[in-house]
């Protein structure tokens, strides 16, 4: 990541003004389920900030409270400057969200959508065709344009998704999962357009399931886990409260597992989480350097370690180290 | 995209935050471009009127009425009625289905009048009842059907079944709003429609009904609708007729605009 300046800075008191998002104990409760329990959070202006957490964490319920889509059940929070709940008419002019699943009319062509949106928005005649084909220009979307959105692929419907989304310029911009379910070429485009949109002033945030999304582009990281939030920070501070990387062990004899754990745990002084599978152990590591004494320390000891390999965390790994359980 | 086009894209000056006519203009737009891009619907919406048309008048006329001719003259301004009753259905589906995909958390997320969505599927309603109308209209005027309203009448009676049609568009409008499958959308709402629709008087005169049929019959609002129909175009329609027909589209507003909104909201 290339943000040093301000970045992954948080403001301090008295500089609200610079917060897009600030949100104190927002919660929503579907009848028995609690969705969302009790999140604060502070999205700096001009920041890509990430929302981190497997399915039904509560990330997208966060997102709709956010983007006056769902009403909290308790808690308040402001976007871009305004009370979500006293004012959510300025809210709405100052944000947009681009959900989960494409929120386009796909009876129409690329064109009328964003055309229909354009004059939502207050463009008139000419000038909202116009926005309309920029915006198609700029998405490179231009030979789809009268095309119905029926037929465009996961990546374009993406596509004219987020261009929906900036008929006028937001002031922050939701994006729910902004790449689930597209390959990897298409995740790459969606990935440069929301730098892009960045590196232009607009604050987005976002949610995703993948840790390397993440990663590659948020300034900031907020881990949530069943509707709380569980860390924060750079993707740099979360790894290294999980260590440098994680230690993965196989062991050969399933008898000498509990033994080898509690050499993993004396040596590394981590929590050792055992696999689904039951014969491999893994663990954070502080070092390289670590990870090879310990492995030592097992054959020293006669257990036969039939594979091991050292790898930056998964998700899973992230959250058992956050929380001590695992994601699912 | 490149990082050049990137600021010409954000550049962009905010217009003035457009009226609440203005966006329901535009989801009426939304409505009349579906007829475009979706002709399929206007097979149903056109089929359906035509058949029950000719199937009534020329199967049941003669036993009804005397002649397939004496019956038409009775049974048009009810058809008319009944095909706009039915037609509200769309707009209930396609609600459905766009809550299903989404698309009205966009809307729901824009800075707009929360109504104009809905004023949008009342526009594409009032264009269906317009097209499956005049088409009704037409083959009654082939068959030898005679508006002895005239002119005049004809547009009043057209006018009174754009309102029945509104007030049944929010009966579909709430149902697409609590219902998530289209399909049910449809089964549920044909299966209070089907005999509010044939316990009425749009095919036959009550006179041969049981009496405690018959008392449902008189005050059913389809009925009113229907005789108010029957008086506009035949040009004998009192103040009343009128009047009383207006009373179920009323209700039906009174009651269920503000229950869409407050669905539509709570979401």
């Amino acid at each position: 990541m290339t943000d040093t300046s301000t970045g992954t800075r948080l403001p301090r008191a008295g500089e609200e003004g610079l917060l897009a998002v600030s949100a104190r104990g927002l919660k929503k409760r579907f009848g028995e389920v609690v969705a969302v329990d009790g999140i604060d959070l502070d999205v700096p202006k001009g920041m890509i900030f990430a929302i981190l957490g497997p399915n039904g964490a509560g990330k997208t319920t966060l997102m709709r409270m956010l983007s006056t889509l769902a009403k909290p059940d308790g808690g308040s929070a402001a976007v871009m400057g305004h009370d979500l709940l006293n004012e959510p008419g300025e809210v709405r002019a100052s944000i947009a969200m681009t959900g989960q699943f494409a929120s386009l009319d796909e009876d129409l062509t690329g064109r009328d959508n964003l055309v229909l949106l354009a004059r939502l928005w207050g463009f008139r005649g000419r000038s909202a065709k116009q926005r309309a084909d920029d915006l198609l220009a700029a998405f490179d979307l231009s030979d789809a344009a009268t095309r119905q959105v029926k037929t465009y692929s996961g990546g374009m419907r993406r596509r004219l998704d987020i261009a929906a989304s900036l008929v006028v310029t937001p002031g922050v911009l939701f994006l729910d999962e902004p790449t689930t379910g597209l390959d990897p070429t298409a995740r790459q485009g969606v990935w440069r357009m929301i730098r892009g949109l960045a590196q232009s002033g607009v604050t987005i945030l976002l949610t995703t399931q993948y840790l390397d999304e993440a990663d590659q582009l948020a300034a900031r990281i907020a881990v949530i886990d069943k509707g709380r939030k569980i860390a924060e920070g750079t993707s740099r501070e979360l790894k290294a409260q999980t260590g440098s990387g994680f230690l993965h062990v196989a062991i050969h004899d399933p008898m000498q597992i509990e033994k080898a754990a509690a050499i993993l745990e004396a040596r590394l002084k981590h929590k050792v989480r055992r696999g689904v599978e039951g014969a491999e152990l893994s663990v954070t590591t502080d070092s390289p350097k670590d990870a090879s004494d310990a492995i030592a320390s097992l054959i020293d000891s006669g257990i036969e370690v039939s594979d091991f390999r050292l790898g930056s965390p998964s998700l899973d790994e992230v959250f058992f180290s956050l929380t001590g359980h695992d994601a699912s | 995209m490149t990082d050049t086009q990137t600021h010409a894209l954000l550049g962009i000056q905010r217009p003035r935050r457009p009226s609440g006519v203005s966006n329901a203009l535009v989801f009426g737009w939304r409505a009349a471009l579906k007829f475009k891009y979706v002709p399929e619907q206007l097979f149903d919406l056109v089929m359906t009127p035509i058949m029950f048309t000719l199937l009534f008048t020329f199967v049941f006329g003669g036993a009804l009425a005397g002649s397939p001719k004496e019956y038409l003259q009775f049974f048009l301004p009810g058809i008319l009625v009944q095909t706009v009753v039915f037609n509200a259905v769309y707009s209930g589906m396609g609600l459905s289905t766009d809550l299903g995909k989404g698309l009205f958390d966009r809307f729901r997320s824009l800075p707009i009048w929360p109504l104009a969505p809905f004023a949008g599927l009342m526009v594409g309603d009032v264009l269906r009842h317009l097209i499956a109308g005049a088409i009704i209209l037409s083959i009654g005027l082939m068959l030898g059907y005679r508006p002895e309203g005239g002119v005049f009448g004809v547009v009043a009676a057209f006018l009174l079944l754009f309102a029945i049609g509104f007030g049944m568009g929010w009966v579909f409008i709430v149902l697409g709003l609590l219902i998530s499958t289209p399909m049910t959308v449809m089964t549920s709402g044909f299966a209070f429609l089907f005999p509010l629709v044939f316990a009425s008087n749009i095919m036959v005169e009550p006179a041969t009904m049981p009496e405690w049929l018959r008392v449902f019959v008189e005050v059913n609002p389809v009925s009113l609708a229907a005789t108010a129909m029957r008086g506009l175009m035949s040009g004998a329609a009192s103040l009343q007729d009128v009047a009383v027909a207006l009373i179920g589209p009323a209700v039906l507003t009174i009651l269920l605009a503000p229950t869409t909104l407050w669905l539509y909201l709570r979401r």
